[in-house]
């Protein structure tokens, strides 16, 4: 499979008062046609930034993007336009991500009309057969999306998202604001497409039980970097970054009997406002050594496992 | 196809609208003023301007239903003629101000930073000159006619619209579905124009009802300082602040006028309540 997306070095800082925040501190990863990414960490750890840096919603402070072998760090006006053609977003919360005033059929043809290759007729029909698509009745079409449940309204989110027909979309964060049991059945068919279409995804999530079912590969992000990277199955496998344990430590098991060790975390996040230049981490990291310091460098500790962490071996 | 859905909308608007009984009250208040107005030499029982110097400050008899001014003037008449200026002066001064007031406050709102700076700011300059003061200046300047009045008011009244615009853009433009617009390529025009405006109308809407009452009498002060309509045009607002100086003796001369203004301003007020929760699919009316 060829690479579809590849980050080098991205950043996003935002000018605050107190000084530069870095979101996102140089991310490096590349995605292959077809396949998952799933990018977790807690809040405010820049897995949305990221998201919407590479889709350039943001621009990014520094960094390449490259999509399909191509630059496109700085697209210029016409290329966005294209670009945005391959590459798509779902947003979290589908309450706020619809216009209120926009029946179901008029938010899932916007991007036709502006795209403005099909004709009226055309785009009738294709926002049908894309509300077919992601399991809405067309009964809905004049319906307002306050009119519907949660899992609906995402599902015109998706409609909208797959309407360009993009290879790749950013979902950030798409089942966390709905019920559990609408989750899956939205998770089910985001799968369905990416099998049908061959869509690429960066799965935006903190919820870790999602992100093993449908990744394959898994970025842990804390503070605007990469602490872990590696495969799905090999990183609940063989975790090897202090931060990724305590993560996965945290996932609820459905069994009473199962007495998990759970890691707590104590102290607060260190500030994303002109960080130390060494591990993020390290004000809460039980292993912390003098040398965490210093500034932390990813290693491939496997072939495809990397961790950013230079006591990974000391602490097994 | 479009026309077809189009048509669809308008007629959900009318379907949701016709619930309101107030707003349908307002709606044919204001079309039978309307239709007053564009007929009025013929439903006018009198010249506006004839003068009958027995009949001056006549009670209300059959031959003057409404009674006469002081100089023998048919009230009814007056009214009549009156809602021609009066209505213009309030519809069009403030549908010029409402719309150069709306594009202002769009922009700045939804583009803010220095864009935002310079026109709050410029702004700030155009208010701080006494609206009234400024209004007559203008009015001057363009030379004493009807259609300059409206214009005048219309300018003068720009700033009210923009800031209340630029303070309900603000809390629409940072929701995620704008930026889910970007993200399917809509261009600033059409973000402006299809999600921002549409969405931070709701206390437009109130605040342009209630403008018109606000420009009818406005433009009657332009009149009393003989700018606006030159006498013996009749104007509601010139008619009632002719009736003050009576009032102890004929309150019905300031009264009826009165009447009249508050009838267009509560059918404009009811109708546009109507509107704004019409126009609103979040409300189940």
């Amino acid at each position: 499979m060829a690479t579809l997306l590849e980050v080098r070095d991205l950043k996003k800082y935002f000018k605050t008062n107190g000084g530069m925040l870095h979101a996102v501190d140089g991310i490096n990863f590349s995605l292959e046609e077809g396949k998952t990414l799933g990018v977790v960490g807690e809040s405010g750890c820049g897995k949305s930034t990221l998201g919407r840096t590479i889709l350039h919603l943001l621009d990014p402070t520094d960094g390449r993007i490259f999509f399909d072998g191509k630059d496109i760090t700085n697209p210029g006006r016409s290329e966005m336009h294209r670009l945005r053609e391959e590459m798509q977003i779902i947003f979290q919360d589908p309450y706020s991500s619809l216009d209120p005033r926009k029946s179901v059929s008029e938010a899932i043809m916007e991007p036709l009309k502006i795209q403005g290759r099909l004709s009226k007729d055309a785009m009738i029909a294709e926002t049908r057969m894309l509300m077919d698509t992601v399991g809405l009745a067309t009964r809905f079409e004049n319906t307002y999306p306050h009119e519907l449940d949660g899992g609906r309204r995402q599902r015109i989110g998706i409609a909208r998202a797959l309407s360009l027909t993009p290879k790749f979309i950013v979902c950030d964060e798409p089942v966390s604001a709905l019920d559990v049991s609408i989750q899956a059945q939205i998770i089910n068919l985001m799968l369905d497409l990416q099998e049908e279409r061959g869509l690429a995804y960066m799965f935006v999530t903190h919820d870790l039980s999602i992100v093993k079912y449908i990744s394959d590969d898994i970025m842990v992000m804390y503070l605007g970097q990469m602490v872990e990277k590696a495969s799905a199955d090999e990183l609940f496998r063989d975790t090897r970054h202090p931060y990724t344990k305590a993560l996965l430590s945290a996932i609820p098991v459905p069994d009473i009997h199962n007495k998990t060790k759970r890691i707590l975390l104590h102290g607060e996040i260190t500030s994303p406002i002109n960080p130390e230049p060494g591990c993020r981490f390290m004000a809460r990291c039980r292993y912390a050594a003098e040398e965490c310091s210093q500034m932390q460098t990813l290693e491939e500790c496997s072939p495809g496992h990397f961790v950013a962490c230079c006591r990974y071996k000391e602490i097994e | 196809m479009k026309k077809t859905r189009k048509k669809s909308k308008l007629k959900d608007l009318w379907r949701r609208l016709k619930r309101n009984k107030l707003a349908v009250a307002g709606l044919v208040v204001l079309i039978l003023l309307i239709i007053i107005a564009i007929a009025a030499p013929l439903l006018a029982p009198y010249s506006y301007s004839m003068q009958d110097s027995k009949a001056s400050y006549a009670a209300a008899s059959p031959d003057h239903l409404l009674g006469t001014d002081k100089l023998g003037r048919d009230l009814l008449s007056r009214l009549i003629i009156g809602a021609r200026a009066s209505l213009q002066m309030g519809t069009i001064a403030v549908a010029i101000a409402a719309t150069i007031g709306i594009a202002i406050g769009a922009t700045a709102g939804y583009f803010g930073g220095w864009t935002d700076n310079i026109c709050m700011r410029f702004l700030d300059i155009y208010q701080s000159i006494p609206m009234l003061l400024l209004c007559i200046t203008l009015a001057a300047i363009l030379g004493p006619s009807l259609q300059n009045a409206i214009i005048a008011l219309g300018v003068c009244s720009v700033p009210g619209y923009a800031r209340l615009m630029r303070a309900s853009v603000l809390t629409v433009r940072d929701k995620e579905f704008i930026e889910s617009a970007r993200a399917v390529n809509a261009g600033n025009a059409r973000i402006i124009l299809r999600h921002v405006v549409p969405n931070s109308m709701a206390p437009l809407i109130v605040e342009i009802t209630m403008g018109v009452g606000s420009c009818i009498l406005a433009g009657s002060l332009l009149s009393f300082v003989g700018l606006g309509v030159q006498p013996p045009t009749p104007e509601w607002g010139t008619m009632i602040a002719e009736g003050r100086n009576v009032m102890r003796e004929h309150p019905t001369l300031a009264l009826y006028p009165g009447v009249c203004v508050m009838l267009s301003v509560l059918a404009c007020n009811l109708l546009g309540d109507g509107l704004r929760d019409a126009l609103d699919p979040r409300l189940k009316n």
